[in-house]
């Protein structure tokens, strides 16, 4: 083999030459072997190039954030008489591309009958004033700092107490002289009365902007929207986990006026165990919608997330789980806390210790990345 | 993003010879995009399109093993952001601390309460999956010791200490267990990569809240020859928790939607870091935990280190990675059916529910439990629990009539009462009409109907 076959053969083998440090003389080379030489030094001068682009590119870090085309409608809750809350307005899907403009907000429920069936752990908190529905929601503000209140005018219910519209309105009455924040007003779930009962109450509660819950695809979802838009009210848009049904809904309370800053999804929260997968999916869909640029599914979204008191592993009296007064509460913020990581922006809540946390964590989707500090975790092995 | 069943197909050999139990390659083609077959399954792939197929198919997050034998725990996996885009795989490995400056009965202690915490749930039996041990002490013979105690625990192990000496130590112990090294640093990658390669472990990397030196050091180790690594970009609790979660979404969204391969690894989580500064109750600090632990889970944590055993504080983390990891393209439910409970005979109760896997397994526990003699008619109502299925529609009269045809249940009795869940009272009506038998409204929980059966029946 001659030397610059030599050359040419160890040259095959490696993807790095120097090119600044070749050096080679024209002359000695016969000019037959020039083509395949000046052939290959370009070639590996390409690669070169190409693996430094390919490694610089790679190893810059570079932000993962994305643009959206669409964005979540800001719903304004209360005024007049009260405190605002505003609901949604987002713009990205995570915190690190766009903060939350509004934090979540937390409601806790209250009801208008004494409710001796609840769990021990809620009625430990809220006993002396389950007689009466204004104090019940006084105390919930004042002392566990709730942003609003929902009242479940459940004694309404022909099969409850059938409590006339006439007492429901004094129940309403009561809790709104108690409180400046703003109010759901939840009825009882009868499809004939709910419609009578929210009627009825949006026009107590005239120019409050109220949350009127709910609406669904089973009642007169007409009356509770003409009302509300007759008395300035948002309304609760209530689907069962179906994105489809959703959607039907919503146009509908829109034919009858509302805007689309009228109205909050509930799109069903399932609790913790008792199938909230579906709901983490019907959430994450629904607002990835949203984003995207469907219009009609643009509207915040609520979350029972009361339901998860339903749940067994939450109130049953069973040693080997250890006691339910550590359950409940955990039942209820896990729930929650699973349900705003999807995107939701309300929650209907029951435990003092389950809203705190949830609230604290809420707080900081309107922070900017690494904007707050943290604690040096750098030696965590040896620190507890 | 996800490969297509097209792009598989191309690279198939197209005979639609069957021997991989499809039809056709296309059916073929179309499970593997799937995961529900196996490319081995195919006889005639071999060489470079075999080759071109398992990178094609190699999932967005790595699969890593840690631990050997029966409770071996793999972690990663996934293929997408959103569950209900597949499913998400290899459910979050949980591990509790056990740290080597305790004395022997209190480390056996919590090493069998570790080992023995079990819940069940839907027929399915929930457990811890390892052991962390801490090297608190900062001794290098302690973290021996105790790391010889695990050996033949029989259960998973990530041995945590940054000093490459102590690390050393104990993997000349259990090297050969396929215990998880944590973890390599800035300071320290160098030695501790050395040794992930010589026992062959894999390997956390710890770069809290820093994506670009993080990017970087997994650059370095995947250059040193290392394979298996997990990141732990810091968990940090209290106000910064946003950017824990920050953290953990965008370096699963690049290995996902960038299929950067420095990140393309599973993510440990430590909401055990809550014990750092306990709150004054101890109870409000197991909240705190399993609530961090709970966030994170929800948003990719592949693995994580706790310090609590409580039962309560574990159940509802335990839970929630039941949920977060069912397929989504198959409904939680079981057979619709007739189904027997104790010594049946002409004279039992009959009564129905749904067939929501959840509902079922709740209803039969209770039926056993209470030592109940009856027959339970399954209806099928597409995995919807009681309150669902009658809001949706599938409880209904004409479904529960059919149902009872179809089980013979009039020829196994002699009356013609059915029991129905106090959930489903509103179609009583409905079912009377179209069955003929007389409905009684049950319980609203299944727990009181033992109660309620003795009672009435």
């Amino acid at each position: 083999m001659d030397t610059m076959s030599q050359i040419l053969k160890l040259l095959e083998k490696t993807d790095s030459i120097e090119i600044n440090e070749f050096r080679m003389d024209v002359d000695e080379l016969e000019l037959t072997i020039m083509p395949t030489l000046q052939n290959f030094v370009q070639k590996v001068v390409e690669k070169q190039v190409e693996a430094k682009k390919e490694f610089e590119s790679q190893i810059e870090f570079k932000y993962p954030v994305k643009d959206y085309a669409g964005k979540v409608n800001e719903v304004k809750l209360g005024g007049k008489n009260r405190k605002t809350v505003k609901l949604g307005g987002q713009t990205s899907l995570y915190r690190f591309e766009e903060p939350q403009p509004n934090a979540p907000t937390v409601t806790f429920d209250v009801f208008d009958i004494p409710m001796n069936g609840l769990p021990r752990p809620i009625k430990e908190n809220f006993e002396d004033v389950m007689h009466s529905p204004g104090e019940w929601a006084e105390k919930a503000v004042k002392e566990f700092g709730a942003d609003m209140i929902t009242l479940h005018l459940i004694g309404t219910d022909p099969k409850v107490k059938d409590k006339s519209l006439k007492d429901a309105a004094k129940d309403l009455e009561e809790v709104l002289q108690a409180v400046k924040v703003p109010l759901v007003i939840g009825g009882s779930g009868n499809p004939k009365k709910d419609p009578l009962v929210l009627e009825m109450a949006a026009e107590v509660a005239d120019g409050e902007r109220c949350l009127l819950a709910s609406a669904n695809l089973d009642l007169d979802y007409q009356k509770i929207a003409q009302a509300a838009v007759k008395h300035d009210h948002a309304v609760l848009s209530w689907a069962i986990s179906d994105v489809n049904m959703q959607k039907v809904l919503n146009k509908a309370l829109m034919k009858e006026g509302l805007t689309a800053n009228d109205i909050v999804m509930d799109p069903t929260t399932c609790a913790l165990g008792y199938g909230i997968e579906f709901s983490i999916d019907v959430m994450t869909r629904t607002r990835l919608s949203a984003l995207k640029g469907e219009e009609i599914l643009q509207m915040p979204m609520s979350s029972g997330t009361t339901n998860a008191w339903g749940s067994r592993e939450a109130w049953m009296k069973k040693d080997e789980w250890g006691p339910t007064k550590y359950r409940g509460p955990i039942w209820e913020v896990v729930t929650g806390i699973t349900m705003m990581l999807c995107g939701v922006d309300i929650f209907m809540m029951l435990h003092p210790l389950s809203v705190k946390t949830l609230k604290e964590i809420g707080t900081t989707l309107t922070y900017e990345y690494k904007s707050k500090e943290s604690q040096d975790i750098s030696d965590w092995i040896n620190k507890f | 993003m996800k490969v297509t069943a097209m792009d598989i197909y191309k690279l198939l050999p197209r005979t639609n010879c069957g021997k991989c139990g499809e039809a056709s390659c296309m059916a073929f083609a179309a499970k593997l995009s799937q995961k529900e077959a196996e490319l081995s399954n195919c006889p005639q792939l071999k060489g470079a399109d075999f080759e071109k197929l398992t990178n094609m198919l190699a999932p967005a997050v790595k699969e890593i093993k840690i631990g050997t034998g029966d409770r071996a725990v793999t972690i990663g996996g996934d293929e997408v952001l959103y569950r209900y885009e597949l499913t998400y795989y290899n459910p979050t490995a949980l591990a509790v601390d056990l740290s080597d400056d305790m004395d022997d009965s209190e480390f056996d202690q919590k090493l069998s309460e570790i080992k023995n915490l079990e819940f069940e749930r839907t027929g399915e039996i929930l457990k811890l999956n390892a052991v962390a041990l801490r090297n608190k002490s900062g001794d290098l013979e302690k973290f021996k010791k105790a790391a010889e105690k695990l050996k033949d625990a029989g259960i998973p192990v990530i041995l945590c200490s940054f000093d490459p000496k102590a690390m050393e130590a104990a993997l000349d112990v259990i090297g050969s267990k396929r215990p998880l090294i944590y973890a390599a640093t800035e300071n320290n990658i160098n030695e501790m990569s050395e040794l992930a390669l010589k026992h062959n472990c894999p390997i956390s990397l710890f770069v809290p809240n820093d994506l670009e030196k993080m990017k970087q050091l997994s650059r370095k180790l995947r250059e040193s020859g290392v394979k298996d690594i997990v990141l732990d970009p810091g968990t940090c609790i209290g106000e910064a928790i946003g950017d824990t979660m920050d953290n953990f979404i965008m370096i699963r969204r690049l290995a996902v939607e960038e299929k950067d391969d420095d990140f393309r690894f599973p993510i440990l989580a430590v909401p055990a870091v809550c014990w750092i500064n306990p709150e004054e109750d101890e109870i409000l600090t197991k909240m705190k935990e399993a609530t961090t632990a709970a966030a994170l889970m929800n948003r990719y944590a592949d693995a994580m280190i706790l310090h609590g055993v409580d039962i309560w504080e574990m159940m509802p983390v335990l839970t929630l990675r039941q949920s977060l990891y069912t397929d989504p393209r198959k409904p939680q439910s079981v057979e619709a059916k007739i189904y027997e409970f104790g010594t049946v005979d002409e004279n039992s109760p009959v009564i129905m529910t749904t067939n929501f896997a959840l509902t079922y397994y709740t209803v039969a526990g209770d039926l056993k439990s209470g030592k109940v003699n009856c027959y339970l008619l399954v209806l099928d109502t597409g995995g919807k629990a009681v309150d669902v299925a009658v809001a949706g529609g599938q409880f209904n009269g004409k479904a529960a009539a059919e149902l009872m045809k179809e089980t013979g249940i009039e020829k196994l009795v002699n009356h013609k009462k059915l029991i129905i869940p106090g959930l489903a009272a509103s179609v009583s009506g409905d079912i009377e009409d179209q069955s003929g038998w007389e409905v009684i409204v049950g319980t609203r929980d299944s727990s009181e109907v033992p109660a309620f059966l003795a009672k009435i029946w």
